[in-house]
Order: structure tokens, then C-alpha cells, then sequence
């Protein structure tokens, strides 16, 4: 399809792992992401959902296949990327604002122009007072925040997002997830969202989809027609939520099985 | 002497979740007054209790600062109290081991009536002189070649067995060569430290390098930061929590090197007043020049110490359970 955001084709990514051996992490894979979609990525521990961002994001190359973003192949990081890492990797010597104003700055905008977009950004992520802040004075959530801040004020087209809030307390993950679909709501970007979640992922996206255990394919996709705006901490009550739930269980958790096995398995060995 | 790199003295967690302190946290149990947690003051009474806690914290603060000092005191007494009554009671010879009151007395005539080399302060500002030129060379070259080579892999692997190889050999021995090269000038002993100085800092630096969070790099790159951004902006300030930590111990090794370059031949300096002291038996001597190079190099830890807290003002403050040392 030329009119895709991301486009995967054929992808497999191989790694050298340090005893010499070769390990998988995807296989075959093929997926497409339509501009503004919101897509969340499903599997498993250890079935590449990761390596897939880290390709399309052109941190990683693939061993083999294809993968495009806008329609170009990636080579190198890409334009109009925004990346959200599992850890902190917002930057401890930098204030929240100098860490805002990092992307516009590396991007040529003067300091003061980037500055003052920043600022604009971060009373957006609710942060407003706290420019002067270190990272490490602030908590977890916030720390998310400055990191979301940093990503979105470069305005990208496609925001790749690697378990963000997995490292926060139920209630603070859930007002984070309501304000991330707050804020991508204002722009066009097309998201792909990693979890190994379900009922984040199903709460979240338009459309989700489930990787097998590693090496890592598409088992399934599954549309999320429940209607927008949504609010997070309820929408899992509605009858159709728990149907779209029950749907993707029921392939997830064979996939889950053979994962923890594998598991046993290594560790056994 | 081998040397390897030191780790900083608190490295900051880099990792998801909630820091084991927060500044609040790091403040009170300094003793000092922070911000208060929980819901802004509404009752009085839990006002008075809140302020009595202060209160008592700050108290128990000051009382435990205040013992510190006493047994620091009580052991100096013991220390330089039994030396001296052994000495008097002539259980030991002053002869061999000196005096407390001798060394007093010593350190007094040099400052009245200056040494055998001239002014006493003279002899303090030249081996400050070469201890600071080898030091700032040393750090400098240390920090440049530890970023380099922690950052060009190739250069990196082809250099690793000089440099081991360098580190391995006792370098003060170089002293004799630069008193070849230099003479009795200053460089001459600036080199010596610069010897000493530039490994400790350059595996620190080359280590601090190598060990940058993964994370932050692939964010600075997506954010769109080039190679020299991605060098003055993240590898640097990561690294500078090594490289500090390597300062502390370099500046003492500034001042060996300063006094060991003295010994292959110098017409002023405490190295030299030193030797001077101990080819004419005059053991007092030796401690009172000592005892100069441990205040110089106390002053220069506390500049040092202080430029570390200005630079990595980001960090997360020293939790109070640990000792200065």
C-alpha cells in the first residue's frame, strides 16, 4: 500500500548473541501502520515487539525484508520520528526545560525559539513550575511527561512508543494513558505502541496487533471499534471491551505458553 | 603502580522507576529544614507536632557533629600525647622518631626566620606550582585522550597494549629523564605529575565513555543530535561523574609526582626542604614538611570537592550515611 505510514515487508532480524549462536527475534513479519492509525503491539516477553520499533526507527537495520517509513526505505534514522523509551531516557543533566527544548535545538531553531516552544510544551504535559527542575528531583510520571514533551514538540508524523508506562503505579499509568490519547488526539501522528499489556493496548489503539512468541510474527489483528474520545479507566467496562478482550486471550495466551515454557526450558538448561 | 579506573561516588540511577531518595527525603536527614511531604499545614496541633520533629532532627543533628569533632579531638590528644610523653620519657629516641614539640618548634623557625632554602612560603608556592601545572596538564591530556579513544573504538584496540603497557611501569622513574630534559626548572617536576596524573584520568575518562547509558545515545540521535552534540552533550556530562571521582585522587598523586621530581634535583620546594631535613638527621624536619604537604593537599581536596558539587549540581544530593572519606 503506497499510502502507509510504516510499511514492514518480508522482515527478519537476526542476532549474534556473545556464545556465537544466532538468534531470531522476527521473522518473516509483515505490518502496516495508515497515517494518524494508532496501533498498539502485542506478544509475549521476548518476541521482538521492541526490535520492531528499533527498525522502523532505523536504530537497528533489518537482517532481511523490507521496511519503509513514508513511503521510503529506512535508511538511517528517518524524518518525523518520535521515540518513547521503556526507561527514563530523558537526560539527568539537563533541566525539564533544556531537555524540551533539546529536539527544536539539534534541529537548528535558536535557543530562545526552541526555549519558548518548549515552555509551551510542557505546561501541555501538565508541567508548568517545574522548568528549573532536575530529572531526579521529579517522580516517575513526571519524569514520563518531560520525555512524552520532548518527543511531541518535534511534531512528529509517526511517535514509536517501547512500553512507556510500564515502570508506573496502576493510577499514575492510567491518567497518563487518558493524557497521551489527549494529546495525540491534537495532532495526525500515527502511533505504534508497545505493550505487553492487553488491556492497555485495547483501551489505547484502533487497531492491535498480536505477535507469536519469538522469533516474532503477526498472529493476528485485531480492529478496536470502540468510539473516541475515550476515558481509559472506563472503557474497560463496556460489554464490547471485554469481547475484543476475550478475542485477542484466546490466541494470546497459547502464545503466553509456549514463551513460559521456553522460559522454564532455558533456565532449566 | 597499576592503576585502574575508580568509580564515581554515587552514580545516578539511570533506570525506570522511583529514585530509593528523594531530594526532600536526602535534605531532612541532613538535618536541615525541607520541604514538608502530605497536604499543605491545616490544624495547628499537627503544625507544633511537625515543627517539634524539626526541631528534634536538627538537635540530634548538631549533638552527633558535635561528638564527631569531641572523639576527633580526643583522638589527635591520644595520638600526638603519647608520642610526645614516650619521647620525653626517653622510651623511644627522639632521635629516630622526632617530636610533636620539636616539630612545632621546627615549623616556628621556618616561619620566623625562613628555611635553609629561604622563605618558607616560597617553598610552598614552587611545589604548588608544579603540583597544580601537572595536574591541570595531566587532567586535561587524560580527559582528551579518554574521550577519544572511548569514542574511536579502532583507536581504541591498537593503542590498548602501549597504554597497559605505560601504566604497568613505575613512572616515577621518569623523574630522572626529565631532570635531564628540563633541568632544575618547574617543568621538570610538572612532567612527573603529568605522568602520575594522566592515567587515573584517562581510564576514567575512557571508562566514563564507554559506560553512557545506551539509552540516552538512541534518545539524543532520534531527538536529532549529530556526532559532536552527541559528544558535548551526553558522552561529557556522563562521563564527568568518572572523571571527578579520578580527580580526587590524581591531585594527591600531582603532589607526589611534584615531590619525587624534587629528589632528581630542585633548589627550592617542600620536597626538597624535606630532604634536606633528612640527610642532615633532622627527623622533625621531615614531619614538619609532611605535615605542610597534607594541609596543602587538604585545601586543594576541598577546591576540588567544591568544583565537583558546582559541575553535577543535577545529581542526586549525597545521602548523609555516607563518610567523607
Amino acid at each position: 500500500m503506497a499510502g502507509a505510514a510504516i510499511g514492514l515487508r518480508g522482515v527478519t532480524k537476526r542476532f549474534a548473541t556473545p556464545n556465537g549462536g544466532i538468534y531470531t527475534a522476527l521473522h518473516d513479519l509483515d505490518m502496516e501502520v495508515a497515517p494518524g492509525e494508532f496501533c498498539a503491539v502485542v506478544g509475549p516477553t521476548g518476541c521482538g515487539k521492541s526490535t520492531t520499533l528499533a527498525l522502523i526507527s532505523g536504530l537497528e537495520r533489518a537482517s532481511a525484508g523490507e521496511v519503509a517509513v513514508m513511503g521510503k526505505p529506512v535508511d538511517g534514522i528517518p524524518e518525523g520520528i518520535g521515540y518513547v523509551f521503556q526507561t527514563d531516557a530523558v537526560f539527568p543533566w539537563k533541566t525539564v526545560l533544556e531537555n524540551v527544548a533539546a529536539g527544536p535545538r539539534y534541529r537548528g531553531t535558536p535557543g530562545g525559539d526552541a526555549r519558548a516552544r518548549a515552555r509551551d510544551w510542557i505546561s501541555r504535559v501538565g508541567l508548568a513550575g517545574f522548568e528549573d527542575r532536575y530529572p531526579h528531583q521529579l517522580s516517575g510520571g513526571m519524569r514520563k511527561r518531560v520525555g512524552l514533551a520532548q518527543s511531541l514538540i518535534n511534531g512528529p508524523r509517526i511517535l514509536l512508543m517501547d512500553e512507556p508506562f510500564s515502570a508506573l503505579d496502576v493510577q499514575t499509568r492510567t491518567l497518563m494513558e487518558n493524557e497521551l490519547l489527549q494529546l495525540w488526539s491534537s495532532t495526525s501522528a500515527s502511533v505504534v505502541f508497545v505493550t505487553h499489556d492487553l488491556e492497555e493496548a485495547i483501551a489505547l489503539a484502533d487497531r492491535v496487533l498480536l505477535l507469536t512468541a519469538g522469533p516474532g510474527t503477526i498472529k493476528g489483528t485485531f480492529e478496536v471499534d470502540l468510539p473516541r474520545p475515550r476515558n481509559v479507566a472506563e472503557i474497560r467496562f463496556q460489554p464490547r471491551f471485554a469481547q475484543i478482550y476475550e478475542a485477542i486471550w484466546n490466541q494470546l495466551r497459547d502464545e503466553v505458553l509456549v514463551s513460559y515454557e521456553r522460559q522454564k526450558h532455558a533456565t532449566a538448561v | 603502580m597499576s592503576v585502574r579506573s575508580t568509580r564515581p561516588p554515587s552514580s545516578v540511577s539511570t533506570e525506570g522507576g522511583v529514585p530509593p531518595f528523594s531530594s526532600a527525603d536526602v535534605r531532612r536527614l541532613d538535618g536541615a529544614p525541607g520541604p514538608r511531604p502530605g497536604p499543605p499545614p491545616q490544624a495547628g496541633e499537627e503544625n507544633r507536632l511537625d515543627a517539634d520533629l524539626m526541631a528534634r532532627r536538627s538537635s540530634m543533628a548538631r549533638r552527633r557533629r558535635f561528638t564527631i569533632y569531641g572523639l576527633r579531638l580526643v583522638f589527635t590528644v591520644i595520638w600526638l600525647g603519647s608520642w610526645e610523653v614516650s619521647t620525653r620519657l626517653n622510651w623511644v629516641d627522639p632521635f629516630f622518631v622526632g617530636q610533636p614539640s620539636g616539630v612545632v618548634a621546627r615549623l616556628w623557625t621556618w616561619i620566623t626566620d625562613g628555611t635553609a632554602l629561604g622563605p618558607l612560603w616560597l617553598q610552598a608556592a614552587v611545589t604548588m606550582e608544579e603540583a597544580v601545572l601537572g595536574f591541570i596538564i595531566g587532567s586535561v591530556l587524560g580527559v582528551v585522550f579518554g574521550i577519544v579513544l572511548g569514542r574511536i573504538e579502532v583507536l581504541a584496540e591498537v593503542l590498548s597494549p602501549f597504554i597497559r603497557a605505560a601504566n604497568a611501569i613505575p613512572r616515577v622513574v621518569l623523574g630522572s629523564l626529565f631532570a635531564i630534559m628540563f633541568g632544575l626548572s618547574v617543568w621538570g617536576k610538572a612532567a612527573t605529575a603529568v605522568v602520575l596524573v594522566f592515567f587515573v584520568v584517562f581510564f576514567n575518562a575512557f571508562q566514563g565513555v564507554r559506560e553512557v547509558d545506551r539509552n540516552l545515545i538512541a534518545n539524543a540521535r532520534i531527538l536529532g543530535a549529530d556526532n559532536r552534540r552527541l559528544t558535548t552533550e551526553i558522552i561529557i556530562p556522563s562521563a564527568l561523574s568518572w572523571i571527578l571521582a579520578s580527580l580526587h585522587i590524581s591531585f594527591g598523586l600531582a603532589i607526589v609526582g611534584a615531590v619525587v621530581g624534587e629528589l632528581f634535583g630542585a633548589t627550592a620546594g617542600l620536597g626538597q626542604l624535606i630532604y634536606n631535613a633528612g640527610h642532615t638527621f633532622d627527623v622533625n624536619g621531615v614531619f614538619a614538611g609532611m605535615f605542610l604537604l597534607a594541609v596543602l593537599a587538604l585545601i586543594a581536596e576541598g577546591i576540588i570537592s567544591a568544583l565537583e558539587n558546582r559541575l553535577t549540581k543535577w545529581r542526586p544530593s549525597r545521602v548523609s550515611g555516607e563518610i567523607p572519606i
